[in-house]
């Protein structure tokens, strides 16, 4: 076999079969997969959660992690965010001719372990190679099937005044590894991204008491928190003191000129929840390997519905507004 | 990295406007250069926590607001020219022009691409050396020593094809030419915190000794905000004006020698246009005779037209700070960050941004 992928790796001929044979099924396999069938055949009853999402990243490995990785937590945390157990993802490579093979197998190495961890499994899948320019390096789709346990009711829609407004730990660790990497900046202490699967969290504290979860990716925790108060039509209120940013983060951000509240997180979600319960969901996520950094950074109120409103650091207050385009370094 | 939560603490926050409140007695009017600094008090919330004595402008400290249209209209003819890769920085691609934008240029199959940093820009000469690729150099002593870095790098690796469009400009200029003017009375002005950590605080004390103007370098934390503010009123209320640092870790009073020397070594000083102030002698840096190869506009026959500023935008007033955002009867009606009118409500440093995403709290 040759070292990078080729174009006729993807033409459906022996050299493609090799490649989903070697590269893809011999590593991810199940019985469900295994079977190779036109549509993989599931087993499932109750109130169904369906999501899709396309990865692209760049640089394609980062630390803490990489498009394969990314493309499984993003998507097992986008049902658990409703409430489901993740059950089932499919898995669509385009691949853009050249790729290395060792890159390529160590991202699905690195795609089973995420799937591993997560307890779900790859049913079924795609590859394409396409024309050096076409992609960059490696797009990779998912999408996932989940099962919403009886009694629970979360949706963007849920929040009511008087809610807690609960972080599962650090914000922005994943936006700016990904940003000193391609920049090619360096800290002393090396910002690791946070991309990481969320559901087992979420089956530990889910409840009626839940009421709005999401997971604060591209946007940041500010368009999460604007996103829930446009949906749920109430107002929130956070404290700047009581986020939780690491050093290193933050010393980044002060370089580059960016606001931690508008950086991307990939194993991070945010929960709006009955205030009598926050303490012990609290407790509980705290207990969870990803959720040791949760606090409570706010509550819902029934005052400027549909606007996020800081109390700075000074205890003067700001907006926090949706972003706006692309994240850019300061020229000053 | 310790220090960086010092710079943030509360407590030491409140007793630094306690202060403030205390010492501030006669109405005085600061103007905050940098478009950096402007972020930073607003989204920290500091206009909230002044007395009623002071009064905050923003300056013209946004290198991409400042960019005249004369100039961008040169960079995005050449964007049209066949053979030609044009690397900007992002904020640079939305600015509309007179007639068009970057972006515009770019959807209509003009080779444009944003980059990071000027690595970035080098690289993709290396990879096309059939083309050449024209930096689009905007920016303030900042970026300058970087680009001056990537030309000397480019010649010692014989890359042939790297061109630099030089718009960009100095600080200390274009305040005298502001003072000059006369159109807006100021008792100080916080000087800009990354220019600084180049060009050190000296290249300012002509502005307390012949303005009688008080001065403070500041970083971009709220404490050192708040104590370059702190500083300004001292001087004022004592009548001892010169330039103070308010921003220790991060500037010398002589700057950072490697730097200048970088720069020195590739630019020399000549006219810039600066949108809404235009022409201001030796506020500009253009290439040095020796590095006349790598220059865009001595290699490449551009003519863009004249130019023209967008209807009823009032950019050049608000960087000159003798208006505000508020004054534009466009602000939040047809422009808006997702649809821009000028350019200072593209940049993230535009004070039309900022006063858009902070709005009503934030200012105070
Ligand atoms: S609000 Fe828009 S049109 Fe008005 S001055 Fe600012 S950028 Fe120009």
């Amino acid at each position: 076999m040759a070292d990078r992928v080729l174009l006729a790796h993807g033409s459906g001929g022996k050299l493609s079969h090799d490649l989903v044979a070697k590269s893809l099924v011999a590593v991810l396999g199940n019985t469900i997969l295994d079977r190779l069938d036109d549509s993989a055949v599931l087993e499932a009853s109750g109130r169904l959660a369906f999501t899709t999402d396309s990865y692209t990243v760049s640089p394609i490995f980062f630390p803490g992690g990489d498009i394969g990785k990314l493309s499984v937590c993003g998507t097992v945390n986008d049902l658990a965010m409703s409430g489901a157990a993740p059950l089932y993802l499919s898995l669509s490579l385009i691949i853009e001719e050249g790729l290395p093979l060792a890159e390529l197998e160590t991202i699905v190495a690195s795609i089973h372990q995420a799937a591993s961890e997560a307890g779900v499994q790859i049913v079924t899948g795609d590859t394409k190679v396409v024309n050096q320019g076409s992609a960059d390096k490696l797009f990779i789709n998912t999408s996932g099937i989940g099962i919403i346990p009886e009694g629970l009711d979360i949706a963007g829609a849920n929040a009511r005044p008087g809610d807690k407004v609960i972080i599962s730990g650090t914000i922005g660790d994943h936006g700016i590894a990904i940003m000193s990497q391609r920049e090619g900046i360096e800290f002393k202490v090396p910002i690791v991204s946070d991309c990481a699967p969320l559901n087992k969290l979420v089956a530990e504290i889910v409840s009626p008491n839940v009421h709005c979860l999401r997971d604060p990716t591209r946007g940041g925790l500010a368009a999460t928190l604007n996103e829930l108060a446009g949906q749920s039509r109430v107002g929130i209120r956070i404290d700047e003191v009581s986020l939780p940013v690491e050093e290193a983060v933050r010393a980044a951000c002060e370089l580059l000129g960016f606001d931690p509240l508008y950086i991307a997180n990939e194993g991070k979600l945010v929960a709006m929840v009955a205030p009598d319960e926050a303490e012990g969901i609290l407790t509980k996520m705290r207990q969870n390997k990803y959720g040791t950094g949760a606090a409570a950074i706010g509550e819902v109120v029934s005052d400027h519905p549909g606007r996020v409103i800081m109390k700075t650091r000074l205890g003067s207050s700001r907006i926090v507004d949706m972003p706006v385009g692309e994240l850019l370094p300061r020229i000053c | 990295m310790k220090f960086i939560d010092d710079y943030r603490d509360p407590k030491l926050g409140q007793r630094l406007i306690d202060r403030i409140q205390h010492l501030s007695t006669t109405p005085v009017r600061f103007m905050e250069f940098c478009g950096g600094h402007t972020v930073a008090i607003f989204r920290h919330g500091i206009r909230q926590l002044l007395p009623r004595t002071i009064e905050m402008l923003s300056g013209p400290g946004c290198p991409v607001c400042v960019t005249a249209n004369q100039d961008l209209d040169k960079a995005i003819a050449l964007a049209r020219q066949p053979g030609v890769i044009i690397a900007s920085f992002g904020d640079m691609l939305r600015v509309p022009g007179s007639h068009s934008s970057l972006q515009q240029a770019k959807a209509e199959g003009g080779d444009v691409r944003v980059v990071y940093s000027t690595q970035d820009a080098l690289a993709i000469a290396r990879e096309n050396p059939d083309k050449a690729l024209v930096f689009i150099g905007i920016g303030f002593e900042t970026t300058a020593p970087t680009i001056a870095a990537s030309i000397i790098q480019a010649e010692a690796e014989g890359i042939n094809n790297y061109y630099v469009l030089s718009f960009h400009k100095l600080c200390p200029p274009v305040m005298k030419a502001i003072l000059d003017l006369g159109e807006v009375s100021l008792s100080g002005i916080i000087c800009p915190g990354h220019v600084s950590a180049i060009i050190g605080s000296h290249p300012y004390d002509f502005i307390p000794q012949d303005y009688g103007i008080a001065c403070a370098v500041a970083g971009f934390e709220p404490l050192d905000i708040l104590l370059s503010i702190d500083m300004l009123i001292n001087q004022i209320e004592t009548e001892q004006y010169r330039v103070e640092i308010a921003y220790r870790r991060g500037v010398r009073p002589e700057g950072n020698h490697q730097a200048l020397k970088l720069m020195d070594s590739v630019f020399e000083t000549g006219d810039a246009n600066w949108r809404g102030i235009g022409i201001v002698p030796a506020s500009g840096l253009k290439l040095s005779q020796k590095y006349q190869r790598f220059d865009a506009e001595s290699n490449f026959a551009i003519d863009p037209g004249p130019a023209r500023e967008p209807a009823g935008c009032i950019c050049g007033s608000i960087l000159r700070g003798i208006s505000t955002p508020a004054d534009c009867r466009l602000f939040k009606n047809s422009c808006t960050p997702e649809d821009p009118v000028g350019p200072c409500m593209v940049s993230s440093e535009g004070a039309c941004a900022t006063y858009y995403h902070y709005g009503d709290t934030g200012g105070g």
